[in-house]
């Protein structure tokens, strides 16, 4: 079979010769895969912290990997490697030796309570707790490690070191479509002819007791914690927030000349990206729905396709209500009434909102999905919005025939990226 | 494939810094020579370049103002001011589809709120409890929004209606370098038309001392240009800068009729471990790639770390021994993602009023009148290196500038 090298617009066509992922279902493309399609939630009671006094008591935290000493960062960066490590072998690259840039989607970091926690004892309490201690502890003795743990480029730096990356590596935050964000920078420095290959990966390894008490304040996340299997119900008339949750995404991507001349398995074909950004409000989006219309649009533009080629929507699908609600307006501006009937579904129902890494574990899943064939379904649609009537494939998996996903990932600051994948 | 090469015009600068705000002020600095808004005391042992304080309302909104911390302020009023001077400001078409890469760090905490965890800490415990308690009861719901990298972005987007596209790096000098190199290979590559690229960073802050501290970067007891930072105590003095340009591929800003300061040449990056002798082939590496030779002024951003500037300028001085250097953190500090922005704006203005600067430092001697082709470099003081050529614009983009 040949298959051509570049698309309508002459650009070099984008293949995914590798993927990775982790989260709280499990490590690896089939642990996740098989109880994604299942039907299966990785949702849970949080461990990690003492939860007694918290609205929300669930997330999709990653419990199973080892760490010398939790921290959030230690957690993204293990998260990382882990979905890498898979994504390299897959596409059968040399350990060590990947041939382009790192684009990582990493949560923002910051000194723990822990850290501060210790700083504060670690000299004598004449000085009034606060800052000032807290530096005067900095001066004394050796805390280099801390710093380098610290620094916002620390998680790609470790990951261009072990895989061997080119260039300055790139650590990038667009909230909640971070994910789709690195893997948009990849599919653009490809097609600038700047590289043969690019590393896109998601990471967030950052459920502190902090960070949950953030989205809880800003009213984001459901506070359904009785069984926590049924708190994530995307497009369900009793949504009511995000369930928090951690893991990771990685792809190998490369141009189809440079994996066909390697002899590499095409898994899929990245074709097309779309942004819009929004400048209607710092967590809501504007009314009208326009910065999400434009992306979605863009993206099956910038694909080479009609809107109706498009057989299968990989939904943002946080379980807001408002975030449900606007995405299906939204897509049912480009879709027509069509999109009645394209199946539309949302794995975080299943791994909860992996926030920086969900647009990279769902490109992950879209690849699966194309290559396998099956819909992963939206589970707990026990209760359907009436005003989203959307066919969600709802608790079981579906066979289907899916030549084109669309991907959607949006987020706070007005961030809206779309992505599209196709079957080689 | 590769599409023909777009030129990448800096069609707007907008800086916010010690120095005060705009061309004018800058332009007057980097004349004056002399170290801009040193403050020893109000953080001492450490030493910051405070921000002269703008109008902001001539930028920001009271009420957009209150949903921001400092570093937000700072970077979206200089996002204002490059806008304006590129003469897109309120040109909500043009803003609508144009790019943006923003280079964050995080925001300000709230200090008394974690002072008072802290205290209470000690008599009970830093327990999961008192966190629970203090951070739920304690915390303005909205700080988070303040706090997150994007949200400079978010702001410019909502203050300046900036839309077409809107990505935040992340990652200390590095960030900044990256978010200048690839706005500027969108454009050259014809990706992109016109894009807003910079940052804002906030000197004044415990927190962010406490971080630099715990390496054993900050500099300590008294302000010294950077080539003469050699002691244990010294290392990076903080800067409050904002600082973003806005490129633009020359054929769209000759069809809007648009001013051109200078051109940026393709950014040069480096990575790799520092091992006392790896960095310096790299560095070397990196200024040449960029076009050293071909330069007649160094703008350095350099951090004063001491072992790695020294390296730098040794580099510089082997690379280009006849031309003159000049290291701006001396004037302004070190502003971090904002370094690199900063040195390619203080470049471009340069370029285009034929600046004398004088030298910061005894070991600048060479003068430097009315350099046209500028090298800008930005050596994290930890990781990360790139460098760039800011040059005048030939006989014909002459025609488009004012």
């Amino acid at each position: 079979m040949t298959m051509a090298t570049h698309d309508h617009l002459g650009r070099p066509l984008i293949a995914i010769t590798g993927v990775g992922v982790v989260s709280s279902l499990g490590r690896g493309k089939k642990a996740n895969w098989d109880k994604l399609t299942a039907g299966q939630s990785g949702i849970h009671r949080i461990e990690r912290f003492l939860t007694d006094d918290l609205k929300t008591t669930v997330a999709g935290t990653v419990d199973f990997m080892e760490l010398e000493r939790h921290s959030a960062p230690a957690l993204s960066y293990a998260l990382a490697e882990a979905a890498s490590d898979e994504a390299t072998e897959q596409a059968g690259l040399d350990a060590g030796e990947f041939p382009g840039p790192l684009f990582l989607a990493s949560p923002p970091v910051e000194i723990e309570w822990q850290h501060r926690f210790e700083l504060d004892k670690a000299i004598d309490h004449q000085g009034d707790p606060g800052y000032a201690t807290l530096i005067e502890a900095s001066r004394k003795g050796d805390h280099k490690n801390l710093y380098e743990l610290l620094q916002f480029g620390r998680t790609a730096d470790l990951l261009s070191d072990r895989y061997g990356t080119s260039g300055l590596p790139i650590s990038l935050s667009t909230a909640c479509a971070s994910g789709a964000t690195a893997v948009q920078l990849g599919v653009e420095a490809i097609r600038r002819g700047e590289t043969e290959a690019a590393l896109c990966v998601g990471t967030d390894g950052s459920v502190t007791m902090e960070a949950l008490i953030r989205f809880s304040l800003l009213s984001a996340l459901t506070t359904q914690n009785e069984d926590p299997t049924k708190a994530a119900k995307p497009f369900s008339k009793d949504r009511d927030g995000f369930v928090m949750a951690e893991g990771a995404g990685s792809l190998v991507l490369e141009s189809v000349a440079h994996a066909q001349a390697r002899g590499a398995k095409i898994l899929a074909i990245l074709r097309g990206a779309g942004e819009k950004a929004d400048h209607f409000h710092r967590t809501r989006s504007s009314p009208d729905g326009s910065p999400v219309i434009a992306a979605v649009s863009r993206a099956i533009e910038d694909a080479g396709i009609n809107v109706d080629d498009s057989s299968y929507v990989n939904a943002h699908g946080t379980s807001t209500p408002e975030n449900d609600r606007m995405e299906y307006n939204s897509l049912h501006s480009v879709f027509g009434d069509r999109i009645h009937e394209v199946p539309i579904s949302s794995n975080k129902s299943m791994i909860g909102h992996t926030l920086t890494a969900a647009g990279a574990i769902e490109a992950v899943f879209s690849v699966l999905t194309l290559q396998h064939g099956v819909i992963p379904p939206t589970i707990n649609y026990n209760t359907p919005d009436p005003d989203i009537p959307l066919d969600v494939v709802p608790h079981i998996a579906r066979e289907a025939k899916v030549d084109h996903i669309l991907s959607n990932s949006f987020g706070f600051g007005g961030q809206n990226a779309c992505l599209v994948f196709s079957k080689p | 494939m590769s599409e023909a090469k777009n030129e990448v015009w800096i069609t707007g600068i907008g800086i916010l810094s010690a120095a005060g705000e705009g061309k004018d002020a800058h332009l007057a600095a980097l004349s004056a020579a002399k170290p801009l808004g040193v403050d020893v005391d109000t953080f001492a042992p450490f030493v910051v370049h405070k921000l002269a304080e703008p109008e902001w309302a001539t930028q920001i909104s009271r009420r957009d103002m209150r949903q921001m911390e400092p570093w937000q302020q700072i970077g979206t009023y200089a996002a204002g001011l490059a806008l304006e001077d590129a003469g897109v400001k309120d040109n909500e078409d043009l803003c609508g589809t144009m790019d943006m890469i923003v280079a964050a760090g995080g925001g300000e905490r709230d200090e008394d709120v974690d002072t008072a965890i802290m205290a209470e800490a000690r008599s009970t415990g830093g327990t999961d409890a008192l966190l629970a308690n203090k951070l739920s009861n304690d915390l303005r719901p909205t700080l988070f929004l303040a706090q997150l990298s994007n949200l400079l972005a978010g702001n410019i987007s909502i203050v300046h209606k900036v839309t077409g596209s809107s990505r935040t790096f992340m990652g200390e000098e590095g960030a900044g370098i990256s978010a200048l190199q690839t706005a500027a290979a969108r454009i050259a590559s014809g990706q992109s038309q016109i894009a807003l690229a910079g940052g804002g960073y906030n000197a004044e802050r415990n927190d962010m001392l406490l971080f630099f501290s715990l390496g054993g970067f900050a500099q300590q007891d008294k302000a010294k240009p950077v080539g003469e930072r050699t002691d244990d105590t010294d290392g990076l003095a903080l800067g409050s800068i904002g600082a973003f340009l806005v490129l633009e591929s020359a054929d769209h800003a000759k069809a809007r009729g648009a001013k051109a300061y200078a051109k940026l040449s393709p950014v040069s990056v480096g990575y790799g471990a520092r091992d006392g002798t790896k960095e310096t082939k790299r560095i070397a590496d990196v200024v040449t790639k960029a076009g050293i030779a071909d330069a007649d002024l160094i703008l350095s951003g350099a951090s004063g770390v001491p072992s790695i500037t020294a390296v730098e300028n040794t580099v510089l001085a082997q690379s280009a021994p006849n031309t003159p250097r000049r290291s701006f953190g001396t004037l302004f500090g070190h502003g971090v993602e904002t370094q690199f922005p900063l040195g390619v704006a203080l470049a471009a203005l340069a370029i285009k009023d034929a600046a004398n600067i004088p030298p910061f430092e005894t070991a600048e001697s060479t003068a430097s009148n009315g350099a046209s082709s500028v090298l800008v470099t930005t050596v994290g003081h930890n990781r990360a290196e790139g460098a760039a050529l800011v040059s005048a614009l030939d006989a014909n983009g002459s025609g488009a500038t004012a």
